[in-house]
């Protein structure tokens, strides 16, 4: 089990002591409690709710909701971003504290999705907002939002910011 | 309150909020706890649908009716096929008109169960929530096994539907609908419905009398909790609505007034029971074999006319205005929503309650943010 | 109701007012109204005893590219009817009375008309945009509306996968 961390116990089997690096205790602490901004916007958020439900349970993962962005440090951009919503969208995303990542579910926050006809449509939230997965599906399902969320952490895992030169 | 003096405060309450009705702005002016005025600013959502239907064929516009509103999106594509297949006389096949039904019925309890769940959601009350949201999971699976999609379904196409039942579906809806009716509504209410603290906050709380409802053309179960017997299954029958047995429930005052947040909620509880009802009667009488989808003409093209076709939306009244010039697309569509109506309202009974009030009074009118923006 | 029957009574009531009136599809009746016209109609439709068309269902907006024109369609819940009636107006000055006074619920519809089409309702109290933002140029569903390439700074221009060329002159697909 410590191997999937990456924590290795080098003395006796049943010592109780783990060797590890700094960088990857803090890795692992912040990418198994990301806490979720709920952006919510259209039909993805429906199935964002639904993965929040009973069945695909996004909390087993340590994942929350808060509605406040300060309290959060993943925003999940689910929905069509209308140009009356993108500047409260910045707004929202310049109030989250570093380190913080952005996931963009459903094809409307990729590219502007089947709204790309529109007149009044964000042709994709990376125009606003960094992006660090793009999600795609329409709506994506409860499976494909827990793996957006696994590659997050995984993201998560390979940052070093306590080691300043390899080796 | 008039001895003490105080000034007016302007508090705004959205885009972005912790509750499941979607992008809906309010500003309110209160003056300390109670409130004087909630204006709402709507928009957020408006994605030009009513445009894109200009540049798209007749037929590809489907999709994006599902959009119009996603948690029912199989009554939007129905609305929109009946108004289509009624300009161009188009005869839809029987055993397409028993699907549409079931498929539609079930849509219906599928977009209760988030009506009366964000309800509950708003009120703090979030257990029973993940109640309705574990047997809208079983929804889901039912209707990926009949058309492949968990959310937005494009299940109707303009002549009849996509797919036939596929196996095992006839059983596995029975056993749905029979749990839903005798065990899960029981269940339900026991657990949230008959609760004290519920009752205080949505009886006598945004009363709406039947005048008033009809002046704001309100449409739908917010009709109906208003004490007017009004259901356009009933009414205005469309599709083969006229050979099932049902009630409509009408609100009657439960416990409070007739038209209070208290009849709202419960209307779309026994809405539910009603359309168990209608599928399981639907089920019986669906012919074995038959064509699920009437040919249409390679280019299609409608005759030119106009036509307003309404039909009955879990949220209201679903209207589609068509107008046709002979074209391949559509030349002006517009799409009437029963939430459209339902925010018009909220300005008026915000007059006089406490901020914790217009809570309740938002989530009873269940109105969702795409239906209002289009 | 017959349609016959009720052309009959509707040519009795409202008079000078109908340009013309027609059958409509789905059990419903097209008129045509005069500009000048339109709140009497209104009045004589809502009140008459004979009439009661009390309910509003529906109202929006067209434009033909030479003209536009306001529909409103009311139903009535004594005789079980629906009626359409239909304004047309002047292109370049679009301007109606507003219904607000007569039909209370009327009052988002036509501030969504005015907003997509800029077809100003005289005496509506608070005509101002609905659904697009404050700062918007133009109106959208007009028929020779361009899209906008920038809006406060963000580029939203839509590229045409399938039929345009990049800056090299490449199909993008």
């Amino acid at each position: 089990m410590l191997e999937r961390f990456n924590m290795v116990n080098r003395l006796s089997p049943d010592a109780n002591m783990v060797l590890t690096t700094v960088d990857k205790a803090v890795n692992l602490a912040r990418a198994n409690s990301l806490w979720y901004l709920l952006m919510g916007l259209a039909c993805c958020s429906i199935e964002l709710m639904q993965t929040g439900g009973p069945r695909a349970d996004i909390d087993r993962f340590g994942s929350l909701f808060r509605a406040t962005p300060r309290q959060s440090d993943l925003m999940i951009v689910a929905g069509t971003v209308t140009l009356k919503m993108a500047p409260r969208l910045r707004l929202l995303y310049d109030q989250m504290a570093e380190p913080k990542y952005v996931i963009a579910m459903g094809s409307c926050a990729n590219c502007g999705g089947p709204f790309d006809l529109s007149y009044s449509v964000l042709r994709g939230v990376d125009k606003i907002i960094p992006v660090d997965v793009y999600l795609p599906g329409c709506p994506p399902r409860p499976e494909a939002l827990t793996e957006a969320l696994i590659k997050v952490q995984e993201k998560i895992k390979k940052e070093k910011y306590f080691l300043k030169k390899e080796g | 309150m008039s001895k003490y003096s105080s000034q007016e405060m302007v508090l705004n309450m959205g885009p972005h909020h912790p509750s499941t009705h979607g992008v809906l702005r309010f500003i309110l002016q209160t003056d300390g706890e109670m409130m004087v005025k909630a204006v709402p600013d709507v928009g957020f959502l408006h994605r030009g649908i009513e445009k894109i239907a200009e540049k798209l064929p007749w037929q590809g516009f489907m999709p994006y009716t599902d959009r119009v509103d996603y948690v029912a999106s199989v009554n939007c594509n129905l609305g929109y096929a009946v108004a289509v297949e009624k300009l161009a006389d188009i005869a839809v096949p029987e055993k397409a008109e028993y699907l549409r039904v079931i498929a539609a019925e079930l849509s219906r309890i599928g977009s209760h169960f988030i009506g009366f769940g964000a309800l509950l959601l708003d009120l703090g009350a979030v257990t029973p929530f993940v109640h309705a949201l574990r047997e809208r999971e079983t929804f889901n699976d039912l209707m990926e096994m009949l058309c492949g999609a968990r959310l937005t379904h494009n299940y109707v196409r303009i002549g009849g539907v996509s797919q036939d039942l596929p196996q095992g579906f006839k059983t596995k809806c029975r056993n749905f609908v029979d749990h839903l009716e005798h065990e899960f509504i029981d269940e339900f209410n026991d657990l949230i419905s008959y609760n004290t603290i519920l009752i205080n906050r949505l009886a006598n709380v945004g009363v709406i009398t039947a005048e008033e409802a009809n002046e704001y053309t309100l449409t739908g179960p917010n009709l109906r909790g208003s004490g007017v017997k009004f259901d356009l299954r009933k009414d205005e029958p469309y599709g083969i609505y006229d050979r099932f047995d049902f009630d409509v429930p009408v609100g009657t005052g439960k416990y409070g007034v007739p038209g209070d947040c208290y009849d709202r909620y419960w209307i779309r509880i026994e809405e539910v029971v009603q359309s168990c009802r209608i599928i399981r009667q639907a089920l019986y009488g669906l012919p074995g074999s038959g064509e699920i989808r009437t040919r249409l003409a390679k280019p299609f093209t409608v005759p030119a006319g106009e036509i307003y076709v309404r039909t009955e939306s879990p949220r209201g009244e679903l209207g589609y205005y068509l107008i046709s010039d002979g074209g391949k697309n559509p030349f002006r569509l517009k799409i009437r929503t029963g939430s459209f109506s339902s925010m018009t309202i909220i300005e008026h009974l915000s007059q006089g309650v406490m901020v914790a009030d217009l809570v309740a009074i938002i989530g009873s009118l269940d109105v969702v943010a795409p239906e209002i923006d289009r | 109701m017959d349609p016959e029957k009720l052309i009959t009574i509707l040519t009795s009531r409202l008079g000078i007012a109908v340009q013309s009136m027609d059958a409509m599809k789905n059990d419903d009746l097209m008129i045509v109204v005069d500009k000048k016209h339109l709140i009497t109609a209104a009045g004589t439709l809502k009140n008459d005893p004979a009439l009661g068309f009390s309910t509003l269902m529906n109202h929006l907006g067209v434009d033909y590219g030479d003209s536009m024109a306001v529909i409103y369609n009311l139903y009535s819940p004594a005789l079980k009817q629906k009626v359409t009636v239909k304004v047309y107006l002047d292109r370049d000055n679009p301007e109606v009375p507003s219904l607000e006074r007569a039909f209370r619920g009327i009052d988002w519809f036509e501030r969504e008309t005015y907003d997509l089409f800029g077809i100003r309702f005289i005496g509506h109290g608070n005509l101002k945009r609905l659904l697009l933002p404050e700062d918007w140029d133009g109106h959208p569903l007009r028929k020779d509306y361009v899209y906008p390439a920038l809006y406060n700074g963000i580029e939203t221009a839509r590229i045409d996968m399938m039929n345009e060329t990049d800056e090299a002159g490449e199909p993008h697909v």
